[in-house]
């Protein structure tokens, strides 16, 4: 149990009747940078403001860094650094005067505050920028002060909650870099986005979450792997017996019907089965109307545990 | 070292109170205004219809602009206090609010931080109209010396304090109960008109129905109003025809009154920050 930073079990939420979050129990490591993948309202944000105190403990035990967030509520606070989703900067005071203020309210000392805000700037290549006021920051900029203000106190658990949304693709790519040397640093990131890239690309282990459970975990490479060796988005002119005569074929790992097209993913080399396939579709008097075959992706291994695209 | 709790709410806030001209300016601006505008057509209504009533003998008359100085500086005060919990109201659902409510800081230091920082505009404004009165043609502390007007400015100043203490706790909880600026604004404007106008600020109470007198001596801005009248024109003057004569005792007690105030607004603010989810 040393190395783990995060513990939560049988967590539940419920806002009046609606259940938003049911059941769900996961862990994270220490050192690691693990994402919660799901589309808008899966229920991301509530399991998010709650592990951060904002919203109350409803059902399940948390412990984080030790603590137990139904009882040593402060502790837990003290120990973690936040990132909202929706910002939550003052425009009318200086990039210097923010991180003052949080250093401030966590009652920092004076000489390590300085220097943590030294310390940080730089990281965030914001020093020339510390005596500008918010407000005349680009969105990118007021991002990364966030980041900064949120590892203020080296947090040992460091919550983002959709850190990129909003941002120009550029500014999302140097976020990420941003958050990984963080990472490089030994602080262990806990995040939320409904990004698949951001997911992939920066994670090392991702829940899969949708209508407020988690559906799948694992590695990026794991989930992926998990979907066989390629994905076929096949489409016919009889979807129907087509699916119905390549049931059991040699290769063919799954396949399901999505939205007028089949879906297939394949045990063996997709390149040498889709030949295989065309044939025995066109031999019982069906055409092959579109074909699109590739390694599966995170949108992919979405679809198909989920049975569903994301949705915004 | 380390820096009381309270002390990064209440720097942040007079930081941003000086740093923008705009609300340090229109601040200041507006008691200057009311002494200016209405004091004078007040002052002139009054004297008119009142020219031929007689002071009565031995007592200190004093104009009325004198007479109203005191209640403009405890309706200024009431005004930009109950409307100050507005900051934070955006602070809430636009601002630092949440980054403030997942730190280990405690609730009672948004409290008395954003106070301190309100007390603190509060005599900034008070300042300026005994100033700007006094140019007018205001008589302030008149007959009494350097001994006796510092007694009084220490007095003005707790009086001050406690009462805006009360108020901005009140805007504050005002500020965490709605969830719109219309909802803000309405019941503070709503709250502003009784507490404004049924009390002895601008006229004396002797005029209003019995109901709505009964209603100004629980109201503070009346006990306000009588503190500083008390320590800046005297205990017993004669304005608008009418005595006007105060006690120590009157004195302490409307003191006290606002001191009690105060603390059950703290209080049910406290209660409400305490249990307010913000996300």
């Amino acid at each position: 149990m040393e190395n783990i930073i995060l513990e939560v079990s049988n967590f539940s939420y419920q806002y009046g009747e609606v259940q938003a979050v049911s059941d769900i129990s996961f862990q994270v490591k220490k050192g690691e940078i693990f994402s919660f993948l799901g589309p808008n309202g899966a229920g991301k944000s509530t399991v998010i403001n709650s592990l951060i105190t904002l919203l109350p403990l409803q059902k399940g035990k948390v412990t984080i860094a030790g603590y137990d967030l139904g009882s040593e509520k402060a502790r837990v606070r003290e120990s973690i650094g936040i990132v909202f989703q929706k910002s939550t900067l003052d425009k009318d005071m200086t990039v210097a005067e923010t991180l003052d203020f949080h250093g401030d309210i966590y009652q920092m000392p004076h000489e390590d505050k300085k220097k943590r805000i030294r310390e940080l700037l730089l990281l965030v290549e914001l020093t020339g920028k510390a005596d500008s006021l918010v407000s005349s920051l680009s969105g990118g900029m007021k991002r990364r002060l966030e980041i900064a203000r949120g590892l203020m106190t080296r947090p040992k658990l460091f919550f983002l909650d959709e850190p990129t949304i909003g941002l120009d693709p550029q500014t999302r790519q140097k976020t990420w870099e941003y958050l990984r040397s963080v990472n490089n640093e030994g602080t262990t990131i806990f995040l939320t986005t409904h990004y698949m890239d951001e997911a992939d690309i920066l994670s090392d282990r991702i829940a899969l979450i949708d209508h407020g459970s988690i559906i799948i975990s694992g590695t990026p490479s794991e989930l992926k792997a998990s979907l066989g060796n390629d994905v076929i988005y096949l489409e016919t002119s009889d979807n129907t017996n087509a699916n119905r005569i390549l049931i059991g074929m040699q290769g063919i790992r799954e396949m399901r019907m999505y939205e007028g097209k089949l879906l297939i993913t394949s045990e063996q080399d997709g390149t040498r089965l889709l030949p295989d396939i065309f044939h025995k579709i066109c031999e019982n008097g069906i055409d092959v109307l579109a074909v699109n075959l590739k390694k599966p992706n995170m949108d992919d291994v979405f679809l198909h545990y989920t049975g569903s695209e994301m949705r915004d | 070292m380390k820096t009381p709790g309270f002390y990064p709410v209440f720097k942040r806030d007079i930081t941003r109170y000086f740093r923008f001209r705009e609300q340090l300016l229109t601040s200041m601006l507006h008691p200057i205004l009311w002494l200016a505008l209405f004091g004078f057509a007040m002052a002139g209504t009054f004297e008119r219809l009142l020219q031929t009533s007689l002071p009565p003998a031995g007592i200190d008359v004093v104009n009325y602009l004198t007479f109203m100085c005191p209640g403009m500086i405890a309706a200024t005060i009431m005004f930009s206090n109950l409307y100050g919990g507005f900051s934070v109201f955006f602070d809430k659902d636009w601002g630092i609010l949440r980054e403030v409510m997942a730190s280990p800081m405690l609730r009672r230091n948004l409290i008395i931080g954003i106070s301190l920082s309100a007390i603190i505009k509060s005599l900034i404004q008070t300042l300026i109209i005994l100033v700007f009165g006094t140019i007018l043609g205001c008589s302030v502390f008149a007959g009494q010396n350097f001994f006796s007007a510092m007694i009084s400015v220490v007095g003005i100043i707790i009086f001050i304090g406690v009462f805006s203490f009360a108020i901005i706790c009140l805007s504050l909880y005002v500020a965490f109960l709605t969830n719109t600026p219309e909802g803000y604004q309405g019941i503070t404007t709503i709250l502003s008109m009784p507490i404004f106008f049924a009390s002895n600020s601008l006229y004396p109470i002797e005029g209003l129905p019995p109901v709505i007198q009964q209603f100004a001596m629980l109201n503070p801005l009346t006990h306000l109003t009588n503190g500083l009248r008390f320590f800046i024109i005297g205990d017993n003057f004669s304005a608008l025809g009418l005595v006007f004569s105060y006690t120590t005792t009157g004195i302490i007690f409307s003191f006290l009154y606002l001191t009690g105030l105060a603390l059950v607004f703290f209080w049910i603010t406290l209660r409400k920050i305490e249990k307010v989810v913000i996300t």
